[in-house]
C-alpha cells in the first residue's frame, strides 16, 4: 500500500516536472566558460544545492514560508547544462503559479549566481529576465567637471596674454614722452653765476660742445 | 619708421608651423581609407609620384611667394599682379627695395571684397572647429570607468538595453545619439545642443589663445602642436603591433593589389590627396613663410614638410591598420562565439565541446543528424569571414570617433589609451586651426584700415567670436549633415582653381624669369630646372586635369545624395538632399571662385575710371 502511494506521488510529480510544462522554467549553465580550468561537473550534489537555493529564495515571498527543498522538482537534465524546474504546492499537488516564481527568482539573483560562482550570462533563467544593473550615474557628470576646469584655465590664460599686452602697449607709449620730458627741462634751466647767466653749453644731441674751440682760431696760422 | 614685420623667433619655428598646419586629421583618417580602397601597398606608388610631381614643386611656390612678397596672400597677389586681388588681397605694395611690378597699385587701395583664398579659409575654420569640440567631447567622457561609449543604456524598464543601441552597436550609438543627437534628415534641424555648444566656445577660446599675440604666441604653441602627435603616434605604433590580430590587418594593408594600378581613380585621388593635405591654396602657407627673413632657404623647408607630411600619413597608416585588424580580429572572434553559442544552446551540447577549430565539422555533422532542427536555426547563423571584417573601410569621422573607440574600449587600459588618442587628435585638429586663422589674420592684420582703428588682440577677437557663432549651425540636430556640405563642397573646386590660377599668375603674369632672379636675389640660390619645369607646364596640366575630372563628376552623378542616421534601423541610409540645401552647396562653390574673375573685373573698372578722370602719374 505504501509502495503504491509513494509511486503514485512520484509519478504525479514527473508529470508535474515536464519540458513545456505548465509553469516550468528552463536552466541553462555555461559552467566551463565561465570558469574554465576550474569547473566543477554538475552532479546530484549540485542539484540538491539548485533546489535550496530555489527553496530558499520562495522562503523569502509571503505566504510561502513554508516551501521545503522536496517542492522543488527538476527534470530533463541534459549535458548542456540544462534542465527544467517546477515548485509544487505540496498540500494541493500542483505547481505554484509563474508569477510567483519569477519575483522570487528575481529578488535572490544575486545569491542563487554565488552559489554556484556564476553570474547571469552563464546562468539563465530563460524566461525570467534579469534585472541589469544601471550604469552609476554621479550626480554631477564627470565630463562637466573636467570642462570646467580646462575651460577656467584657458579663461585665465587669455586674461593674462590680454593685461600682459597692454601693459606692454601702454609702457612703449609712455616711454618716448618720458625721454622728451627731460629734455624740455634742460632746456630751461640756465645756469647762473654770480647773478650772470653763463652761457648755455648746446648739449643737444652732443653734436657741438662749445668748450671746445675750433682748431683754426687756437693756432697761430703760419 | 614703419613697424616690422614680426618673424619667428627660428626657422625651426616655421617649419614647425609649416608640419603643424599640413599634418592634420586628413594624414589620419582619409590616408589609410584611400590606402585600403585602392590597392593597399601598390596605391603608395601613385602616391610618392605624386608627390615629387604635384606636392612640392607647389609648396615650394606658395612659400617663395610668401617669403618673397612678405605678405598675406592678399597683398602677395595683388603685388604680383592687381588683377589677382581676388586670389589672394592686397594692401598698397610694401618694397622692400626689390624690383618689384610696381605697375600695381603704389597708391593704397581700399578693402577688396571677394578674396578667394580667405573666403576659402573662412568657410574652413568655420565648419573645421567643430572636429576640435568633438574631440574635446570625448577627451572629457574618457575619463570614466567604463567608458560611456562601451556599453549600452538600458531601457525603460531595465530589462534589456535601449533599443537603437541594440540595433546599431555602442560606439555608433554615442556617436550619433549620445554625442550629435542626430535628427532623421537635413530638413529637422532641431535646437542647438548646449554640451556641442560649450565644446565649440571651449575649442575657439583654444585657438584665440594660441593665436592672440601673433606669431610670438603661435611660434610657441606649434612646438607642441607639431611634436606631441608624433609621441602619439609612437606610443599607438608600439602598442598597436603588441595587439592580437593586428598582423592581419597590416598583411591585409600592405599586400599591394596590383590591378588597382590601371584604375584611373587611385591616381586620381592619390593627386587630390596630396594637394588637400599640403593646405595649399588656403594662404596658410603663403602667411607663414611671409613671416620668414628674406634670405630662408625655402626649397629645402619645401622639401622637408612635404617628406614629412607624407611619410606621417603612412605611418599613421600603420597605425590604424594594426588597430584595424585587433577589430577584425575581435570582431571576428565574437561572431564565431555567438554562432558556438547558438548551436551549443539548439542542440544541447556539452558546454566548451564547440570550439572554433571545429566548428565546421560539428556543424555538418548536425546537418545530417538532425536535419530538421538544423534548417530552424540555419536562419540565424552568420557566416563570419575575417576578410568581410577588414574590408570594411571607413573615412572620416566615422573612423576617429566610432572605428577607433570600438577598437579603444577592447583594449586594456582603455581609459588611457582613449585620452592619449582624442588628446592628439585635438593637437592636429588645432595645429591646422593655427594656419586656417593665420590665413584670414594676416590680411586683415597688414592691412591699414583695420588694424590702424583695433589692436591685433581685438581683430583676433572678433574673427573668433563670429566663426564661433556660425559654428553653432554645425551643432544643431542636423548640423552632422551640413558640416558634411562644408566637408565635401566648401573647399574642393575652388583650391583647385585658386592654385591653378597661382601657377599661371606666377609663371606667365609675373613672369618665370623674374620670379626666379628675384629669388636668387632674395635666398642666393639659382632655380633648378626641374622645378621651372614641373611650374610652367606639368602641375598645371595636373590641376587642370583634376578639375575637369571633379567638374564631369559632379555633372554626371546628377542629384546630389548623403547618408543619414536611421534611428529605427540604426544603420544610416541614402537620401536625396532638399532643393535650398543644393543651392547653397551652389553658393559655396561659386562664392570662392567668383572671387578671381569678379575681382578682376572690379579692379578694370576702377582703374579705367581713374585713368578717365585724372591724368596718369608719372
Amino acid at each position: 500500500m505504501l509502495c503504491l502511494l509513494f509511486f503514485l506521488v512520484t509519478a504525479i510529480h514527473a508529470e508535474l516536472c515536464q519540458p513545456d510544462g505548465e509553469n516550468a522554467f528552463k536552466v541553462r549553465l555555461s559552467i566551463r566558460t565561465a570558469l574554465g580550468d576550474n569547473a566543477y561537473a554538475w552532479d546530484t550534489n549540485e542539484e540538491y544545492l539548485f533546489k535550496a537555493m530555489v527553496a530558499f529564495s520562495m522562503r523569502k515571498v509571503p505566504n510561502r514560508e513554508t516551501t521545503e527543498i522536496s517542492h522543488v522538482l527538476v527534470c530533463n537534465v541534459t549535458q548542456r547544462v540544462s534542465f527544467w524546474f517546477v515548485v509544487t504546492d505540496p498540500l494541493k499537488n500542483h505547481t505554484l503559479p509563474a508569477v510567483e516564481v519569477q519575483t522570487a527568482i528575481r529578488m535572490n539573483r544575486n545569491r542563487i549566481n554565488g552559489a554556484f560562482f556564476l553570474n547571469d550570462q552563464t546562468l539563465e533563467f530563460l524566461k525570467i529576465p534579469s534585472t541589469l544593473a544601471p550604469p552609476t550615474d554621479p550626480s554631477v557628470p564627470i565630463w562637466i567637471i573636467i570642462f570646467g576646469v580646462i575651460f577656467c584655465i584657458v579663461i585665465v590664460a587669455v586674461m593674462l596674454l590680454i593685461l600682459s599686452g597692454i601693459r606692454q602697449r601702454r609702457r612703449m607709449s609712455k616711454g618716448p614722452t618720458e625721454v622728451d620730458d627731460s629734455e624740455d627741462k634742460c632746456e630751461n634751466t640756465i645756469t647762473i653765476e654770480n647773478g650772470i647767466p653763463c652761457d648755455p653749453l648746446d648739449t643737444k644731441g652732443g653734436h657741438i660742445n662749445d668748450a671746445f674751440m675750433t682748431e683754426d682760431e687756437r693756432l697761430t696760422p703760419l | 619708421m614703419e613697424k616690422a614685420r614680426p618673424l619667428w623667433a627660428n626657422p625651426l619655428q616655421f617649419v614647425f608651423a609649416c608640419i603643424s598646419y599640413a599634418v592634420g586629421l586628413g594624414n589620419v583618417w582619409r590616408f589609410p581609407y584611400l590606402c585600403q580602397m585602392y590597392g593597399g601597398g601598390s596605391f603608395l606608388v601613385p602616391y610618392i609620384i605624386m608627390l615629387v610631381v604635384e606636392g612640392m614643386p607647389l609648396l615650394y611656390l606658395e612659400l617663395a611667394v610668401g617669403q618673397r612678397m612678405r605678405q598675406g596672400s592678399i597683398g602677395a597677389w595683388r603685388t604680383i599682379s592687381p588683377y589677382l586681388g581676388g586670389v589672394g588681397l592686397p594692401v598698397g605694395g610694401r618694397n622692400f627695395g626689390q624690383p618689384l611690378a610696381t605697375v600695381s597699385s603704389a597708391q593704397p587701395s581700399r578693402l577688396q571684397p571677394g578674396l578667394a583664398s580667405v573666403v576659402v579659409s573662412f568657410f574652413l575654420s568655420t565648419y573645421y572647429n567643430i572636429i576640435n569640440a568633438w574631440a574635446f567631447w570625448y577627451l572629457f567622457h574618457s575619463f570614466q570607468d567604463p567608458l560611456p561609449w562601451s556599453v549600452c543604456p538600458l531601457n525603460s524598464n531595465r530589462t534589456g538595453y535601449d533599443e537603437e543601441c541594440e540595433k546599431a552597436s555602442s560606439t555608433q550609438y554615442f556617436w550619433y545619439r549620445k554625442t550629435l543627437n542626430i535628427s532623421p534628415s537635413i530638413q529637422d534641424s532641431g535646437g542647438v545642443q548646449w554640451e556641442q555648444g560649450l565644446c565649440l566656445l571651449l575649442a575657439w577660446l583654444v585657438v584665440y589663445l594660441c593665436i592672440l599675440r601673433g606669431t610670438e604666441s603661435t611660434g610657441k604653441v606649434v612646438y607642441f602642436t607639431a611634436l606631441l602627435p608624433y609621441c602619439v603616434l609612437i606610443i599607438y605604433l608600439v602598442r598597436g603591433l603588441t595587439l592580437h590580430g593586428a598582423t592581419n590587418g597590416l598583411a591585409y594593408m600592405f599586400t599591394p593589389k596590383l590591378e588597382q594600378l590601371a584604375n584611373p581613380k587611385a591616381w586620381i585621388n592619390a593627386a587630390t590627396q596630396i594637394f588637400f593635405s599640403l593646405g595649399l591654396g588656403f594662404g596658410s602657407l603663403i602667411a607663414f613663410a611671409s613671416y620668414n627673413q628674406p634670405s630662408t632657404d625655402c626649397q629645402k623647408h619645401a622639401i622637408i614638410v612635404s617628406l614629412i607630411n607624407s611619410s606621417t600619413s603612412i605611418f599613421a597608416s600603420v597605425v590604424t591598420f594594426s588597430i584595424y585588424g585587433f577589430k577584425a580580429t575581435f570582431n571576428y572572434e565574437s561572431c564565431l562565439n555567438k554562432v558556438i553559442l547558438l548551436l551549443t544552446n539548439s542542440f544541447d551540447l556539452e558546454d566548451g565541446f564547440l570550439t572554433a577549430s571545429n566548428l565546421e565539422q560539428v556543424k555538418g555533422y548536425l546537418a545530417s543528424a538532425f536535419p530538421g532542427k538544423y534548417s530552424e536555426v540555419l536562419p540565424q547563423i552568420r557566416n563570419c569571414s575575417l576578410e568581410s571584417e577588414l574590408a570594411t573601410a571607413v573615412q572620416g569621422t566615422g573612423l576617429s570617433f566610432i572605428v577607433y573607440t570600438e577598437a579603444i574600449k577592447n583594449m586594456a587600459a582603455s581609459q588611457l589609451w582613449s585620452v592619449l588618442y582624442f588628446f592628439m587628435l585635438l593637437m592636429l585638429g588645432i595645429g591646422s586651426m593655427l594656419g586656417n586663422t593665420a590665413a584670414i589674420l594676416t590680411p586683415l592684420t597688414d592691412s591699414k584700415v583695420i588694424s590702424s582703428h583695433l589692436p591685433k588682440e581685438a581683430i583676433s577677437g572678433l574673427v573668433c567670436l563670429v566663426n564661433c557663432v556660425i559654428g553653432l549651425v554645425f551643432t544643431m540636430e542636423a548640423g552632422n549633415y551640413w558640416f558634411d556640405i562644408f566637408n565635401d563642397y566648401a573647399a574642393t573646386l575652388p583650391l583647385l582653381l585658386i592654385v591653378l590660377v597661382e601657377i599661371v599668375a606666377v609663371c606667365y603674369v609675373f613672369g618665370l624669369r623674374r620670379f626666379e632672379s628675384d629669388l636668387k636675389a632674395m635666398t642666393g640660390r639659382t632655380l633648378n630646372w626641374y622645378w621651372k619645369a614641373m611650374w610652367a607646364g606639368v602641375s598645371p596640366l595636373l590641376i587642370i586635369s583634376l578639375f575637369v575630372f571633379y567638374l564631369s563628376d559632379y555633372i554626371l552623378t546628377g542629384t546630389l545624395q548623403y547618408q543619414a542616421w536611421d534611428a529605427s534601423q540604426g544603420q544610416l541610409v541614402t537620401k536625396d538632399y532638399p532643393l535650398y540645401a543644393l543651392a547653397i552647396i551652389g553658393l559655396l562653390v561659386a562664392s570662392s571662385t567668383m572671387c578671381i574673375p569678379l575681382v578682376a573685373l572690379g579692379t578694370f573698372i576702377v582703374r579705367c575710371l581713374k585713368r578717365g578722370d585724372t591724368p596718369p602719374v608719372a
